[in-house]
């Protein structure tokens, strides 16, 4: 080959020779940058789509077409490869340094995030498959054909190895992937920085060195503010990978699967995981139904997940159920997207179902009908406008709408990491002129968790269960409604509209279980 | 919808750092309305050229001239005392005066006045009033109970200070042990005061004002300056005075160096709120803000409301009653009635043009507002504490903004209205008032924007519209001396059949003095009338 063309450059020919050991490692270095944008990308793909065999292969069959179009462009390369393969590695740095990061960004505000991620692929791919050829075209006069191809082809597949051992054993659990990311972009900027000193001397290299600088400013910026980009980009705060991310005008839905586990999340808060959902909502719903006669009329207040529902429609007592959530997006999703139906046993979408979509505190101010039974399952008073939902005020209103046998059950957040927020809500509906009773239920993935019964009357121990339940049995319900000492029973303020005492009280003991 | 719902999805963090970056990225000019006082047909009353009155005069018992809060709370007490034998005539096209609101497909709002504190003990007619209106629901203890629904709902306030929202309207961090110590002592002397009784036995500050004791230990207060007082008694701590020029301005309208001593005092130590439950310290609001209560007197006495219709001439005929002359802005002719008794409710700076010979030359001053409504496609947060119903910035000139759908909702996100304030208290009031006449609406939606962006730059592109209302003569400052104004005090002594209803007899212009000084004319007209009535105690 070193017969077939004069060099066009001609200058490295006359370089020292710690060019050469410098091109050797970086043959070294690009080859694992390479791997590790390709791994970065298929590995962020599957965490952000879902479905890994899929986004790892279709982001690395892209990548190494992507590579060989690369490769193929280099042809068009006629002079000054050493120029140009600084530049590349300067591209290769600010793109793949900021892939991670700024995939991470990109999920929750692009429309498509598939062309962002396969653009971006692409781009990477190209650049790293001009870099091979280009090597071996600067090398050529430096080795005998037959060594070039060898030692390039060696370390770039030693370069493989180390890339593809570090990425799962190291990088990942180690740094993270968005701190990956700006590591070996860093190591490409090096790369660049090191070949421009070298070639200081013999060519022009100012604007160069200028744009490397630039870029290795950029990298360690982000490097130094990963948490805060961790932060923005909330996709990579969740634990499992993401399959649906949506802004409502009132809220953030996140769902999450990992295996068979899918999770519903809130505003960052999970709302519940599948795999224990079923203790939650049948504690949530059946002492309730089976401590009311006949449970005709039911209302629920927050829940559009439907799973609540769900239990409801197993009576078949219950004529008709209303359910009060504020976000159209929530219950819509919920009813017509079929894998997240399915969880809810198609609740929504019943005939017995009628869904309102509305802020609960202004329904119940106008709302005119009688319950039997009434479920509450709000978020937690995280803020004050949730605050007001479980106030004195809005207790008196559901009170109003409970017919005279009706019983009503309010989630009412830990009773052992914030005894005193859940007794509060006990203390409020005693207020609002309820018997009120607490119980409570141990759902792993929220950990030990209560839940308040209230009537017209006291709410008694008799309780009719309906065959088939998962958790609850006549026994395992009456064991909810001891308290041990640590969740025993306090005296609390009453959470009103003007003084929120739940919403500090929640932040306060929640703020200090979670450090 | 889709587009903000993306942009939403940027944290407040990215999203403010883009605001900070791109100020040019902010529209300069939004949807919105240029509003305010009808200042054409306000001039003209000043400025005269009426046509003259056709046919017969109207025969009608009673008078109300004007249909703000005390015009409206003097309707309100006669109908209230079975008494229907009168009209009411308004300039503007609705009623409300500075209690007025708007309403868009988001909210309703204010336009001006926004709250009213849980009224004073001594407040015998306010509080009938609000029993009647629903606003108090029962009585425990011995007190009034107060419809929860209505108290501002917690959170109620918080204060932008170093670059963090904080609960409350005092800076609770970064104080040096003298501001502390200062602010200390401040309210251990306003506590002193509001616990203050004067040689008469009556309270050294109340409200409505006129039960205030005339006790000179008080009284002599009024003369000299909020700030002079302050200055001589050592209370020279930034931050304090910061926050006094606060409180100054949000209820006065004006400068601690502009206002009387007594009125600087008064604000702290006149409230003595009576409620069960411990409430007493709280405020009534509404989305519309005092536009609730301007509607709720409004319909009690709808059937005798004249509204667009411009009270210019007001002569008395001896004591046997008053010629009143009108313009009609809908019909485009001046009509008169012949009154056995006429209410002047209208400020006094009005009334010396519409009855010059029943009213004396006083110092009464005026101080020029700017409310502006903007409508938002979500809600304003910020680091450090949530959102609360009273926003204010200590970094800004304005007076903050309050948030309309605070009481009605329980949405945490999700558009919302937010009344922005602003006194004019920088310059003096006749220049202000020249600035309000002829800045355009995009210049002032800009400095709107540019303030709320500046406390909340987490409202980038969140901005729909902002529509402009301009009060140029809002409220009456309480300079030294206003106690022994002498416009003032003929206005208050003013005997049938010509009397006054406004804050200005006052010289504090709060819903409760106007609603006071409404019920006594009302009082004094049925009496001259010979009307039975049982007094509300006024």
């Amino acid at each position: 080959m070193a017969e077939q063309e004069a060099p066009a450059g001609g200058a490295e020919d006359r370089a020292p020779a710690s060019l050469a050991v410098i091109l050797l490692v970086s043959v070294l270095v690009v080859a694992t940058c390479g791997l590790v944008y390709e791994l970065l990308a298929g590995t962020l793909a599957s965490y952000l789509l879902g479905d890994s065999v899929t986004q790892f292969s279709t982001v690395i069959g892209t990548y190494l077409f992507a590579m060989g179009v690369g490769s193929y462009l280099s042809r068009h390369v006629r002079s000054n490869e050493m120029g140009v393969f600084v530049r590349v590695e300067i591209l290769i740095a600010a793109l793949g340094g900021w892939s991670a990061a700024g995939l991470f960004l990109l999920f929750p505000v692009v429309e498509d995030f598939r062309i962002a991620l396969y653009g971006l692929v692409v781009a990477i791919g190209v650049l790293v498959g001009l870099e091979i050829p280009l090597l071996i075209r600067i090398l050529r006069y430096r080795f005998a054909f037959r060594d070039l191809v060898s030692n390039v082809l060696t370390y770039d597949y030693i370069g493989a190895l180390i890339a593809s051992l570090l990425f799962p054993l190291v990088l990942v659990p180690r740094l993270g992937m968005i701190r990956t990311g700006f590591v070996f972009g860093l190591a490409n900027v090096g790369v660049a920085i090191a070949l421009l000193v070298v070639l200081r001397g013999r060519q022009r290299v100012g604007g160069d060195l200028l744009a490397a600088l630039v870029v290795l400013a950029s990298l360690l910026a982000g490097l130094a503010g990963a948490d805060h980009i961790l932060r923005w980009s909330e996709v990579a705060f969740y634990g499992e990978p993401v399959i649906y991310a949506r802004s409502t005008p009132y809220q953030r839905i996140v769902i999450t699967r990992r295996g068979e586990d899918l999770r519903l999340y809130l505003n960052g808060n999970l709302q519940f995981s599948t795999r224990d959902e079923y203790r939650y909502h049948e504690a949530l719903v059946w002492p309730v139904l089976g401590r009311v006669a006949n449970p005709r009329e039911v209302l629920i207040l927050g829940g559009g997940d439907g799973l609540a529902a769900r239990e409801v429609l197993k009576d078949p007592r219950v004529g008709h159920v209303t359910l009060v959530d504020l976000d159209p997006e929530m219950t819509h999703l919920f009813r017509d997207e079929p894998s997240l139906a399915r969880l809810n046993g198609g609740s929504l979408g019943s005939p017995r179902m009628q869904v309102v979509n509305g802020d609960a505190f202004r329904w119940v101010r106008q709302a005119r009908g009688r319950y039997d039974a009434i479920l509450i399952d709000f978020p937690d008073p995280t803020e004050f406008s949730l605050g007001k939902l479980y106030t004195e005020s809005f207790y008196r209103e559901v009170a109003r709408l409970l017919g005279p046998a009706g019983v009503l059950t309010v989630q009412s957040t830990s009773p052992l990491v914030a005894p005193r927020s859940y007794w509060t809500v006990a203390s409020t509906l005693e207020a609002a002129g309820l018997k009120a009773r607490g119980y409570h239920a141990y759902v792993p993935s929220f950990g030990e968790w209560g839940f308040t019964m209230a009537a017209h009357q006291p709410p008694g121990d008799a309780v009719r269960l309906p065959a088939g339940l998962r958790f609850l049995t006549q026994a395992s319900e009456r064991a909810m409604f001891d308290f041990p000492p640590d969740m025993a029973r306090r005296p609390t303020p009453v959470n009103r509209l003007d003084n929120q005492a739940l919403v500090r009280s929640f932040a306060e003991e929640w703020g200090r279980y979670d450090g | 919808m889709a587009e903000p719902t993306r942009r939403q999805v940027l944290k407040g963090a990215a999203a403010g750092a883009g605001a900070l970056a791109l100020p040019g990225c902010t529209p300069t000019t939004f949807p919105g309305t240029l509003g305010g006082a009808d200042w054409q047909r306000g001039h003209r009353v000043r400025d005269g050229g009426f046509p003259a009155p056709q046919g017969q005069a109207e025969d009608a018992a009673i008078v109300i001239a004007g249909g703000g809060a005390a015009g409206l709370a003097a309707a309100w007490r006669l109908k209230d005392a079975g008494y229907s034998d009168f009209v009411l005539l308004e300039l503007e096209d609705t009623v409300g005066g500075n209690a007025r609101s708007g309403r868009n497909a988001v909210s309703a709002y204010p336009l001006g006045a926004h709250y009213l504190p849980v009224p004073n003990r001594e407040a015998h007619a306010l509080r009938h009033m609000l029993q009647g209106f629903g606003m108090i629901v029962g009585e425990a203890d011995g007190a009034p109970v107060y419809d929860p629904y209505q108290l501002c709902a917690d959170l109620e306030e918080r204060l932008l200070w170093r670059g963090s929202w904080q609960e409350g309207l005092y800076p609770a961090s970064g104080l040096t042990a003298d501001d502390i110590a200062q602010r200390d002592r401040f309210y251990r002397e306003m506590a002193d005061f509001r616990q203050g009784v004067g040689s008469d036995g009556k309270p050294a500050f109340a409200i409505p004002r006129a039960y205030s004791s005339n006790d000179p230990r008080f009284t002599s207060l009024d003369g000299m300056t909020f700030a002079h007082w302050l200055d001589g008694r050592g209370f020279t701590s930034p931050v304090l005075r910061a926050y006094l020029r606060y409180c100054c301005r949000d209820d006065y309208g004006t400068e601690p160096e502009r206002i009387s001593a007594w009125a600087g005092v008064h604000y702290f130590a006149g409230r003595r709120g009576w409620a069960a439950g411990g409430d007493g310290d709280r405020e009534l609001t509404w989305p519309e803000g005092n536009g609730r209560l301007a509607s709720l007197m409004g319909k009690a006495v709808a059937p005798h409301i004249r509204s667009g219709q411009s009270v210019f001439s007001v002569v008395r005929e001896g004591d046997s009653g008053a010629l009143v002359t009108a313009f009609d802005h809908a019909a485009g002719v001046s009509r008169q009635w012949r009154a056995r008794t006429v209410i002047m409710a209208m400020p006094h700076f009005v009334a010396a043009r519409v009855a010059p010979a029943e009213t004396v030359k006083g110092a009464l001053r005026y101080a020029p507002w700017v409310v502006a409504n903007v409508t938002v496609n979500r809600q304003p947060r910020g680091r450090g504490s949530a959102l609360a119903w009273d926003n204010v910035s200590t970094g800004s000139d304005s007076l903050g903004y309050v948030v309309a759908t605070h009481q009605s909702g329980s949405a945490g996100d999700g558009p919302t209205v937010l009344t922005w304030y602003m006194a004019l208290s920088r310059e003096e009031p006749a220049q202000s008032r020249k600035l309000l006449a002829t800045r355009p609406l995009a210049e002032w939606q800009r400095i709107v924007a540019d303030d709320l962006l500046a406390m909340n730059p987490d409202l980038a592109g969140a901005i729909e519209r902002i529509d402009v209302w301009r009060w140029g003569h809002a409220m009456v400052s309480p300079a030294p001396g206003f106690l022994s104004d002498p416009a003032r005090l003929a206005a208050i002594a003013a005997k049938p059949p010509l009397l006054f209803a406004h804050s200005d007899l006052s010289g504090l212009s709060l819903f409760e003095e106007a609603h006071y000084r409404g019920v006594v004319a009302a009082e004094a007209a049925l009496a001259h009338l010979g009307h039975p009535f049982e007094s509300l105690g006024a």
